[in-house]
């Protein structure tokens, strides 16, 4: 078992989102309604409260469960103490990111908005299509999207995989 | 009436038969829409790993509607729970606003959190509404039976929407399906989540949350699933075939965007509303009312 860190508690609620951790008494309901959780025993959203209330911070930073959420809500409408356990994910993946944990999931997605402004990129061609269905075109190009990007160092995180 | 139209990322490249059935259906009841070509990406892709890149992103769309003085109507409910919850916090926190501004000002943008954002299933239950809606109904869809899938980001976070919906119990695309003189019906898993999201992450599980959600609609003897989201098409539309084959099912349920039943009971002919770019074929269906 590796360290526990009796701070990280206190990390993950100094994030936005993750303010309400401390609220969790342990019920369950954020995983008897996550679609997540009905099919992949690994992901529980109960016990991942509690291992972060332990302390478990290497455990949880580096597991693949942070990257399963659906992003459904579903735990954040029923929670009787509105933890809100989906934003409570968003904190510890902020974390995680810094700490150069990453899906590349993510990471690809990163790369496509900050090169393309957009996730699918728009062609030529794919404008051509838009024009014979009589839609309006879209941008090919967003360099200010892709200056946020550069502002905030969000692509230079995302390259940072300890994976690799 | 008049809106910037706000697309996000799928529908101009994944969800044309979308696209072409929003413009239909709001031409004729006279909402007005303007193309901003600059629009991007809300922001909502990259929410989950960092917050603050994500609102510079919805600030910098929200703030190229606001320069033209326009809300904005997206048919995407992803974008919609993202620039609405960016909204949000924006117009209420005044020192996260200056915080924001203070980036966006070195990428000649600016917010000032006057302007508003709906979902343009939203605008037409809120603003036209269903009477309107019936009223402009020309080929009645009775005899239709659908499946309504609302999706998550239509309704949640609850908080953000002033409580337009319930998420536990939705009604508002049931009300709008059922103007067109089609039956929603009642099936099990309705308010389940498509599992789009988790498709790059583990394909596995996305797989199994869909193939459960498709078993009950079959189960319920549904002519067609009817949403309002671009993310929940690509899963239930774009990658049924897949889906069935790793199942060994048969389920040849026509996915509709809730803006093409309407489109098709105003009078519409399939083609306008994109039906022939539909990945499931619909030409059963519409032999039923055509």
């Amino acid at each position: 078992m590796s360290k526990l860190d009796p701070k990280f508690k206190y990390e993950v609620a100094a994030q936005p989102g993750g303010e309400n951790i401390m609220r969790c008494f342990q019920c369950g309901a954020c995983s008897t309604c996550c679609p997540v959780r009905e099919v992949a025993d690994k992901y529980n959203p109960r016990k991942i409260i509690r291992m972060i209330l332990l302390g478990m911070r290497n455990k949880v930073l580096s597991s693949d469960f942070i990257w399963l959420c659906s992003i459904c809500h579903n735990c954040v409408e029923r929670c009787p103490q509105d933890v809100r356990f989906a934003e409570i994910m968003d904190a510890v993946r902020n974390i995680a990111m810094r700490e150069g944990y990453i899906h590349p999931a993510y990471a690809s997605r990163v790369e496509a908005i900050h090169n393309q402004g957009v996730l699918y990129q728009i062609t030529d061609r794919e404008n051509q299509r838009r024009h014979d269905l009589g839609l309006p075109p879209r941008a090919t190009e967003y360099d200010d999207v892709t200056q946020i990007l550069d502002l905030t160092g969000l692509l230079e995180l995302a390259k940072k995989d300890k994976e690799e | 009436m008049k809106y910037a139209l706000y697309l996000g990322c799928i529908i101009p490249v994944r969800g044309r038969n979308y696209e072409l059935s929003v413009r239909k259906v709001a031409q004729r009841l006279g909402i007005e829409f303007v193309d901003i070509e600059a629009f991007s990406c809300c922001g909502l892709p990259i929410r989950y790993i960092d917050r603050q890149t994500s609102l510079l992103m919805a600030a910098r769309n929200l703030s190229l509607a606001e320069s033209l003085g326009l809300d904005i109507c997206t048919p995407c409910s992803g974008c919609a729970s993202m620039l609405t919850g960016a909204h949000r916090l924006l117009k209420e926190d005044s020192e996260l606003r200056r915080q924001v501004n203070d980036k966006l000002a070195q990428v000649g943008h600016h917010y000032e959190g006057k302007i508003n954002v709906k979902h343009f299933a939203r605008i037409l239950y809120e603003d036209i509404g269903t009477e309107q809606i019936k009223a402009a109904v020309t080929r009645n869809l009775s005899g239709l039976k659908v499946a309504i899938h609302y999706g998550c980001h239509y309704l949640k976070p609850s908080l953000i929407y002033d409580g337009f919906d319930d998420p536990e119990h939705p009604r508002t695309l049931d009300e709008l399906a059922a103007a067109t003189g089609a039956t929603p019906i009642m099936y099990e898993y309705k308010n389940q989540c498509c599992g789009l999201y988790t498709f790059g992450v583990e394909a596995e599980i996305a797989y199994d949350i869909a193939h459960a959600k498709l078993e009950h609609v079959k189960a319920a003897g549904a002519d067609a699933i009817v949403l309002a989201c671009p993310a929940c098409a690509i899963t239930y539309d774009h990658s049924q075939r897949s889906i069935a084959k790793k199942f060994e099912a048969e389920y040849d349920l026509p996915v509709l965007f809730i803006t093409q039943l309407i489109g098709l009971a105003f009078g519409f002919d399939p083609s306008e509303l994109g039906f022939d770019l539909n990945r499931v074929k619909t030409d059963e269906l519409l032999a039923k009312i055509l």
